[in-house]
């Protein structure tokens, strides 16, 4: 029995899952929802600590590594191979950048003697204690996400070169770059809640 | 019809042969064959578990087992009957097989991803084997993980939680692809209100996994960081609050029990009206009462936390909220019951197992009204009560709508029949035990036994002993019917498309089905229980 693919149906299929993904961090934000009720105070401290260029900085990389995703899905759309390719190679490269941010940024924190355990925390009001507990908590899982987001863009990367994704079948892209605007779209709540709280 | 290749005999995708075409077959009833062998290895497991920790509590005093290794069984006991055995059982298994038939398509949605969702069960169930033999011991928490417990405790506590966290990907998934495959694939001319009751409940189902299991793996994977990096989320010492991982653990494991008995009422929902020859009462009574109940059931979670320091207004309306749910379950039993008023009622160890359920789960259910009104739950929070009520619902409920489907589709899958008396003696069997295992534990509870202890006072023993005897009963009465079925392959009395006379399209395609599930195209009726055409034959056949 040979069928025709049902793309409403791959689609509904991965929404679903990006639903779950977005549930998965909900708890996550439950969790500083309580604890922002709880520590006021500590949590305007500790996003003082971070560094607003270098979040604005990744907001911005995000956001553009977003629309280049949108992009190449259109140029494969349009039969524009070599197009789409630099589009992507262009978001990884976006996605590498992310990482290498969030690595400094981390590697400053650790230098400044803020993480779990550390004893600058251990001294500190319990409310600060809890906001670099969900710092890098929500912010590690969320780099996983960059991770895994990349992965997906790297295999549609591979599968567009060798002609495997087509303008007539590209939900395999165009799934990777829902993925990756998902990433996109949980930073953008990640991002106010650390670096903007006041 | 007969001539049909089955799909034992015709590989998916072709050309695979011996172990390759069930190890990398896409086919849902290979899958669903494939589960079965699965979840009844670890049921097995599981229920020796289970005695053994009866047998433990006959006497006073040590009886088999000393206290660790007893904290370590009844947390595998738990782990093993949650999360490999009743969340997976009924979906996995006959969900899979049937889902796809009763609404005319050849498999579900995503086949492949279906392949991978049992690979992730395995998966899931050799982490908590491997748990097992390696570290410092079995986790020995109880399958809740409460912390500070479970962070402090030296147990292998983070492999089980993996394990868990992996079986719940596994879970959702599946539930994934019940969604869409309900959606995109139901054969022409199937409304919503055409589709049998089963895939109704499975559908509920379905949703009610993939709302409530992310917040489950978030929780777990919470348990396992705060293990290796100790950040404090639930530590008061470095501010954070206990309680939120309850309420977190339970935002999941509440609407997981849900999980667990949704798809047990849609298969009750199957078997009363075949086996009465009327169409179901209240149809749509039923689908909606399994999506009030997917719904409210997901608002009710911290009625698991009335004695742990709620406020008053939080324990008022979880209370409330609680007593909601219910309305829509006894709408069900209500609607069972009046379908088999007047009815012309065929006794068959299916239907017999169904009533059972009924019974049994009426009272599961009752005793939940008496735990979620908050005054009566403080009386009996933690005690054997508690251990009875679940025990009700989960196994009186769903283990019993898992032995029900079994018998009922059982010649759909193998195309066998077994022996009906063996059957009956072990129906029988197994729900003396069960009352005589879990009465007392009510009566216990109410006497002010608590849970999980290791032992206990001598006024308790008369009660204990009682539950340990029952347990023998019932184990010895599920050995029965496990022999017996198993027996049907040797006899192999073969079984027709239709034994029973059912009508939904899983008994219009033969025994077992073919690959792709059906001869000819399928013909759906306006209402899917319509008996005027068996009836008729019946009467034909008289005379």
């Amino acid at each position: 029995m040979e069928k025709t693919i049902d793309k409403t149906g791959v689609k509904i299929g991965m929404w679903i899952f990006l639903y779950s993904e977005v549930i998965l961090f909900g708890g996550l934000f439950v969790l500083y929802a309580v604890y922002f009720h709880n520590f006021p105070e500590d949590f305007a401290l500790g996003g003082k600590e971070l560094n607003r260029i270098f979040g604005t900085a990744n907001t911005l990389v995000l956001l553009i590594s977003s629309f280049t995703v949108a992009a190449s899905i259109t140029a494969i759309q349009q039969r524009k191979k070599g197009l789409a390719i630099g589009f992507l190679v262009f978001s990884l490269l976006c996605g590498v950048t992310f990482l290498v941010n969030k690595y400094f940024e981390w590697g400053a924190k650790f230098h400044h003697d803020l993480y779990p355990n550390s004893d600058r925390l251990l001294d500190s009001d319990p409310g600060f204690n809890i906001f670099f507990g969900l710092y890098y908590t929500i912010t590690g899982l969320h780099g996983l996400h960059v991770i895994i987001g990349m992965v997906l863009l790297a295999i549609s990367l591979v599968l567009i070169a060798r002609d495997k994704i087509s303008a007539e079948r590209y939900a395999m892209l165009e799934n990777s770059g829902l993925y990756w605007h998902l990433v996109d779209l949980i930073w953008i709540f990640v991002f106010p809640l650390f670096y903007l709280v006041l | 019809m007969e001539q049909v290749k089955s799909f034992y005999e015709t590989p998916s995708p072709a050309g695979l042969t011996g172990i390759k075409a069930w190890l990398l077959t896409h086919d849902h009833k290979r899958l669903a064959l494939m589960y079965l062998w699965a979840v009844f290895f670890w049921l097995v497991l599981a229920m020796f578990l289970g005695l053994a920790l009866r047998l433990e509590l006959m006497f006073i005093g040590e009886t088999i087992m000393p206290p660790e290794i007893y904290n370590s069984i009844f947390t595998l006991h738990g782990v093993i009957m949650i999360f490999l055995f009743v969340i997976p059982a009924i979906p996995a298994i006959f969900g899979n097989f049937f889902l796809p038939i009763q609404i005319g398509a050849d498999d579900v949605f995503f086949p492949r991803l279906n392949l991978f969702s049992w690979y992730l069960y395995m998966i899931g169930g050799l982490v908590a084997v491997i748990s097992l033999f390696t570290g410092d011991g079995f986790a020995d928490t109880g399958w809740t993980f409460y912390v500070p417990f479970s962070v402090s405790t030296e147990t292998n506590v983070s492999l089980t939680v993996m394990a868990a966290f992996i079986l719940g990907m596994s879970s959702m998934l599946t539930g994934l692809n019940f969604v869409t495959t309900v959606h995109r694939m139901r054969v022409k001319g199937m409304g919503w209100l055409q589709i049998p009751l089963f895939t109704w409940s499975l559908y509920a189902t379905a949703w009610v996994q993939i709302l409530a299991t992310p917040v489950g793996s978030i929780t777990l994977v919470l348990v396992v960081l705060e293990r290796f990096l100790n950040i404090g989320l639930f530590d008061p010492d470095k501010g954070g609050d206990p309680l939120l991982y309850q309420h977190l653990f339970w935002m999941y494991s509440h609407p997981a029990v849900y999980i667990m008995i949704l798809p047990g009422m849609g298969v009750i929902s199957e078997i009363i009206p075949v086996f009465s020859r009327k169409a179901i009462f209240g149809y749509k009574g039923i689908v909606v009462s399994s999506m009030a109940i997917a719904i409210a059931g997901s608002l009710v979670w911290a009625h698991h936390m009335y004695t742990s320091g709620m406020s008053d207004v939080s324990v008022f309306v979880f209370s409330l909220l609680t007593f909601l749910v219910a309305i829509p379950t006894a709408v069900k039993v209500f609607s069972w019951i009046s379908t088999m008023y007047k009815g012309s009622i065929l006794m068959t160890p299916p239907l017999l197992l169904s009533l059972i359920f009924i019974y049994l789960f009426s009272v599961g259910g009752l005793t939940g009204l008496v735990l979620g009104a908050a005054g009566t739950d403080i009386h009996v929070h933690d005690t054997q009560f508690i251990v009875a009520h679940f025990h009700f619902t989960m196994f009186g409920g769903t283990g019993f709508a898992f032995f029900a489907a079994l018998h009922y589709w059982w010649p759909k899958m193998f195309g066998i029949m077994y022996n009906f008396k063996k059957a009956y003696i072990a129906s029988i069997l197994i729900t003396v035990g069960f009352i005589f295992h879990y009465i007392p534990m009510f009566i216990l509870g109410l006497q002010g036994m608590p849970r999980r202890y290791y032992d206990y006072l001598p006024q308790f023993e008369t009660g204990n002993f009682l539950a340990g005897f029952g347990g023998i009963l019932m184990v010895v009465g599920m050995v029965l019917m496990f022999t017996n079925l198993w027996a049907s392959f040797r006899v192999r009395v073969k079984a027709s498309s239709d034994p029973w006379g059912g009508v939904t399209l899983e008994w219009k395609v033969p025994s077992p089905p073919p690959l792709h599930n059906f001869v000819e195209e399928p013909k759906v009726l306006d209402y899917p229980y319509d008996f005027s055409e068996v009836l008729k034959g019946a009467a034909n056949s008289k005379g």
